[in-house]
């Protein structure tokens, strides 16, 4: 496999497993430029990415803007607040307004599941999903699987565990599908009023007590309660919440020695996560930030048209 | 005689009738049913293969006049109706303003004797302005000609409220028509909950939210002798209770759309606001049950739910579009292949569903029937029709439909109402 098969980045639920790995690759080889004291190729020399960002957002749309700027692609930023959309303009409208401008990529972050779908279908540009509603966050997904492989060597046979109000994240949702897909052992737990029921058919296993998916998990992946998007009350308080399944020091024992802990942030500090923990050796989380770039570097490149990178190609 | 439809199968099971005959209409009601009707008529149908069955009266219906008439009119609806087959439609009242009172009821009617070529049956609201708070004013509407009360769209929460409506409308014998949906479970979902909201990350309707409006009301019904209706029936635990009830003698009844039985929550997988309904397109699990239960007769109507909207209310986001479904000018090909042609249901039982059982709820006295003296509407349908679906050609305002580019055996082609051709292929 040297190409992906869609123009776009709507979801995991779409890639295979070879696509998966085009890009992991891909990311890996990209990660070097960072590295470099000129951070910047020419991949994407010419060509025009569009963020649009309806609902806010800063570490994708900054960890999106980077890896545009490194690929050197011109970029163009619309945030909700400043765009037409509050003038009462319809997505559509304002898709097809943007699509005239000829860009080469959509980035979008979206409060409703299915609007980079409905962009895809009038847009002759790469959309790529940058976060819809409660639906899909592919590329967050594709950099917690490269922060894990680097990590583990490997993601098939591992016991991930993804903690939180799993109902209401698009992150435990694409990190279930992709780690499924990989072979990982996917654990999805929290209060049984934020994992919707259904859940196991998406390739997890659903537990509600902390500690059994804790027991022997490699990775640890810990969400946090999303109350904006929390229509009622799920939960009787965020005390009780951190009592039950908030992630200390002495839950952390139950895992592997060598497990690692991951947040895809923003990180709501002893509700669910201890400092200490966030903050010890086990936690990865910046990490995750960094490879969010390479990743979103390794889609763009990709969807470009780029076939599969050799690294030497990089090397000057 | 006035009219007379030669030679076609004459399908009506409040006669028992399934067979190729004369039938004749004079002064707008049916005369005679013959092998060979001797006398001419001033005009004549030759029906010879066509399916002649008593009017089919969709009792189901958004005709958005007054207040969104960029999305419908009575006149746009109505032709849409006679397209469709149907010569009759009733229609719910959550217009703008709603049709919780005389005046409301008068001008719905006025206007369909302006520019309808079917019947309009208005439906009046349970409660003033749909609120779910007090009684609208229903002896009114009833003297100004309303056919059955709902809140659809706007379900009556209040248990209360729905004891005392259904207690209030014995006086008229009108039956209450309950969208069943508690707002509370149903939790501002756009789509079934079940494996695919799951799947798509989509606020979901649990299956509860109608199953336990459906129990409530069944219970309301048996306590105050009213007669219930259930709207849209969808989901396999609705069906149960509503069967439990008949048998202990509640008099309940209830429809169920097209769409409900030839579409699953598998279909929104694409994000198609077109799939957007309620209440929502459930899972095949409940498809097979609802299929069951026409088959078997626990179902007593096939209503279209007809709810069109613009496309620019349609083209948004999922969770922002409104709910609905253009109904009208699709069900009845869609049955006539999916359900009739596939054996799943008779003819006899078609006209049952579609023309007998509507016209007995509603009490539309000589309708739903071909006996002599009944009026002569009737609903010509060609079983070897090839239909394919285009909304281009849909004489509704609108557009939204889930069905598009379906291709389908059986259609209706010519729609009389009271003797005269009201809409023909």
């Amino acid at each position: 496999m040297a190409s992906l098969r869609s123009k776009d980045l709507l979801g995991i639920a779409q890639l295979s497993v070879e696509e998966i790995e085009l890009i992991l690759n891909t990311a890996d080889a990209l990660k070097q430029v960072a590295e470099r004291p000129v951070k910047k190729v020419p991949a994407l020399r010419g060509k025009t990415a569009i963020n649009l960002f309806v609902e806010p957002s800063t570490r994708t749309r900054s960890s999106f803007e980077l890896a545009e700027k490194r690929l050197s692609a011109d970029i163009l930023n619309f945030a909700a607040s400043t765009s037409s959309l509050t003038k009462g303009e319809s997505l559509m409208d304002t898709a097809r307004n943007l699509e005239s401008m000829a860009p080469d990529f959509i980035v979008i972050r979206h409060s409703a599941a299915g609007a980079p779908h409905l962009l895809s279908r009038v847009c002759r540009s790469s959309v790529i999903n940058a976060g819809d509603g409660m639906h899909e966050h592919p590329t967050q997904a594709l950099l917690d699987a490269l922060t894990v492989r680097e990590k583990k060597k490997r993601i098939e046979g591992l016991k991930i565990a993804i903690i939180g109000d799993i109902a209401h994240s698009r992150v435990a949702r694409s990190g279930t599908l992709l780690f499924h897909k990989m072979g990982a052992d996917v654990w999805v737990c929290g209060p049984p009023t934020l994992v919707p029921w259904e859940y196991h058919r998406l390739g997890a296993k659903i537990t509600y007590g902390i500690d059994e998916a804790l027991r022997g998990a490699d990775v640890v992946m810990m969400l946090r309660i999303q109350h904006e998007r929390q229509n009622e009350a799920f939960l009787p308080s965020t005390r009780e919440y951190f009592n039950l399944y908030g992630l200390t020091r002495e839950r952390m024992r139950l895992a592997k020695p060598d497990a690692i802990i991951m947040h895809p942030g923003p990180m709501n500090r002893g509700v669910e996560i201890e400092s200490e923990v966030a903050d010890g050796p086990a936690s990865v989380i910046l990490e995750q930030v960094s490879n969010g770039v390479a990743a979103r570097m390794a889609v763009l490149y990709l969807l470009s048209g780029g076939a599969g990178l050799k690294p030497e190609k990089l090397r000057r | 005689m006035h009219l007379i439809i030669r030679q076609g199968r004459i399908v009506d099971p409040t006669q028992r009738m399934n067979r190729i005959a004369d039938l004749g209409i004079e002064e707008g009601r049916v005369v005679e049913i013959a092998g060979r009707i001797r006398t001419r008529g001033r005009t004549e149908i030759d029906a010879r293969g066509l399916i002649v069955a008593p009017g089919f009266v969709d009792m189901h219906v958004h005709l958005r006049e007054p207040g969104r008439e960029d999305a419908e009119t009575i006149e746009s609806g109505t032709r849409a109706a006679a397209r469709g087959g149907f010569t009759g439609v009733a229609c719910m009242p959550n217009t703008q303003p709603v049709n919780d009172c005389r005046a409301v009821t008068a001008f719905i009617l006025e206007r369909a004797r302006e520019v309808s070529r079917i019947h309009v049956y208005p439906v009046g609201a349970i409660t003033k302005g749909s609120r779910g708070e007090t009684l609208a004013e229903i002896g009114e509407m009833y003297r100004a000609g309303i056919v059955a009360v709902s809140d659809d769209g706007h379900p009556v929460q209040n248990s209360q409220v729905m004891r005392r409506a259904l207690e209030y409308t014995r006086i008229f014998d009108l039956p209450v028509i309950d969208h069943c949906e508690d707002k509370d479970l149903a939790a501002g979902g756009c789509m079934n909950e079940g494996y695919y909201s799951t799947l798509l990350g989509m606020r979901g309707i649990n299956p509860a939210a109608e199953e336990v409006q459906v129990v409530r009301d069944t219970i309301l019904a048996r306590q105050t002798g009213a007669r219930l209706h259930i709207a849209h029936l969808s989901t396999r635990g609705s069906l149960e209770a509503v069967t439990r009830a008949k048998k202990a003698g509640i008099a309940v009844t209830c429809e169920v759309t097209p769409h409900h039985l030839f579409l699953t929550d598998a279909d929104v997988a694409g994000f198609d606001t077109n799939t957007k309904v309620n209440p929502p397109l459930r899972s095949q699990e409940d498809v097979q049950a609802l299929l069951k239960g026409l088959a078997s007769g626990k179902i007593d109507v096939l209503a279209t739910d007809h709810a069109p909207h613009t496309l620019e209310d349609k083209m948004q986001e999922f969770d922002r579009a409104p709910f609905g479904i253009a109904g009208l000018e699709t069900a009845v090909s869609l049955v006539m292949d999916r359900l009739v042609g596939k054996g799943i249901i008779s003819l006899e039982r078609m006209v049952q569903l579609f023309s007998v059982n509507p016209c007995r709820i509603l009490r539309l006295a000589d309708k739903g029937t071909l006996k002599p003296g009944s009026w002569g509407d009737v609903t010509f349908i060609d079983p070897e029709l090839k239909v394919e679906v285009r909304s281009a050609e849909f004489l509704s305002r609108s557009r939204n439909t889930p069905f598009e580019g379906w291709r389908l055996q059986g259609g209706p082609v010519r729609t009389v109402v009271r003797g005269k051709t009201v809409w023909s292929l």
